[in-house]
């Protein structure tokens, strides 16, 4: 358990090792509170998705998963993709409502980015990454927050980066989106070394 | 240049949906080890994206505005299913090593991001249009990015040996950096850097500027 929260937080990172979430990742990257609202979104989401779909796919998408009923035969996983985003795009509505009513200050440090979470790949991805290396509940839990903090930490990291690098004297057509992509792929490079690491 | 041609050719290099717009980027670098992968990714992304437009477009006037993302991504995810179905019915290697991102072209901010901005306000023609000529500019990165790394990360392509590795007897040395998720970054990075020396329109205004006093410390 503490290796697959090791792994989802900095060697097989979302966003720096699987290009999860990396438009989002570029694009909200240029302030850092922007960026630690979204990154503490993610988190949040991310730990709520996961464990349901995985508890939807094992429960109802699953080849076999009707034959209490006696229907064997019935194989639903193909359905996975929209009813993941089905889940995710209701649990996200439902996340908004919640903490409007019991959390305002976080609904509004959150703001917009909540709803655009929605169309978030790391979001989907985590689900998906989920059914493709057959985690159990436990696991899709650890693995929900892992991804997420990991997903979290990159950004925030990257946000502190990129508003130095405004300051440095770049060549000119590196400036922005070509900077950004090659701190991108460095870090990356950085996240690649925790693969040696154990606890 | 005639004005309908323009959404085709606009997205190739001047308004490019991965270099300038910043559009699906994540299967952009995830699928370009190979040069395979990276056409098979472009081919379904480009159908996917026309066929997404094209439906749109037709339902643009029937559409609430209060529930029109869900329609889109429900438009975008069934036609994203048949073309994951299709792919492992008929290039099930290929489709093993797309992994989760065929599943990913749901929310491919690329074809969402097509289909709200531009579909929904325009008539059929110029639809298809602008998401054939998006879809090829995604097609056109991919494939330079995936031929860099191929070549220089195994020395084939295509299963064609160009360069011939140490291993067998050749002088290349496989550099294997190339074949890991950061070389995608840079190989983009540089990319970038190259169409924006030739097109200095592109570069970005910086978010923050120097106040004077600062510059002559």
């Amino acid at each position: 358990m503490t290796d697959l929260l090791l792994a989802s937080l900095f060697h097989q990172n979302l966003a720096l090792t699987s290009f999860l979430g990396i438009c989002t990742f570029l694009a909200v990257s240029q302030r850092f509170e922007t960026a630690f609202g979204l990154g503490m979104a993610v988190i949040v989401v991310q730990t709520v998705t996961v464990p349901i779909n995985n508890l939807i796919f094992n429960g109802l998408l699953q080849d076999g998963a009707w034959g209490w009923l006696g229907l064997a035969d019935v194989d639903l996983s193909f359905l996975k993709l929209i009813a993941f985003i089905g889940t995710i795009a209701a649990v996200v509505q439902v996340l908004e409502m919640f903490l409007d009513r019991y959390v305002p200050p976080l609904y509004r440090a959150l703001g917009i980015f909540l709803p655009l979470i929605t169309v978030n790949c790391a979001i989907l991805g985590g689900s998906l990454f989920m059914v493709e290396r057959q985690y159990d509940f436990a696991e899709s839990v650890v693995f929900g927050f892992g991804s997420g903090a990991g997903w979290a930490l990159a950004i925030i990291a990257f946000a502190a980066i990129r508003e130095r690098l405004e300051y440095s004297d770049m060549p000119r057509g590196l400036q922005g989106l070509g900077s950004a992509f090659l701190v991108t792929g460095l870090m990356s490079l950085g996240f690649a070394a925790f693969a040696r690491v154990g606890l | 240049m005639n004005a309908t041609l323009r959404y085709l050719t606009e997205p190739l290099i001047a308004n490019n949906p991965v270099t300038l717009q910043i559009l699906g980027i994540c299967s952009a670098l995830a699928v370009t080890t190979t040069l395979q992968t990276a056409l098979v990714m472009s081919g379904a992304l480009t159908a996917v994206l026309v066929l997404s437009s094209a439906t749109i477009s037709l339902m643009r006037n029937h559409i609430p505005n209060a529930i029109r993302l869900i329609v889109q991504i429900v438009v975008i995810a069934t036609l994203v299913v048949v073309a994951d179905e299709l792919l492992q019915a008929f290039a099930f290697e290929v489709s093993r090593q797309l992994s989760i991102f065929v599943g990913l072209i749901v929310t491919n901010c690329l074809v969402l991001g097509r289909a709200e901005a531009f579909a929904t306000r325009n008539p059929i023609g110029p639809s298809v249009l602008d998401a054939l000529g998006n879809g090829l500019g995604y097609s056109l990165v991919l494939i330079i990015v995936g031929t860099i790394r191929e070549v220089l990360g195994t020395g084939s392509l295509l299963g064609y040996t160009l360069l011939l590795p140490q291993a067998e007897g050749g002088w290349f040395e496989p550099l294997s950096l190339m074949q890991l998720a950061p070389s995608g970054f840079f190989i983009i990075a540089l990319l970038i850097w190259a169409i924006r020396s030739v097109r200095v329109e592109q570069i970005e205004k910086p978010q923050h500027q120097l106040s004077r006093s600062e510059v002559e410390q």
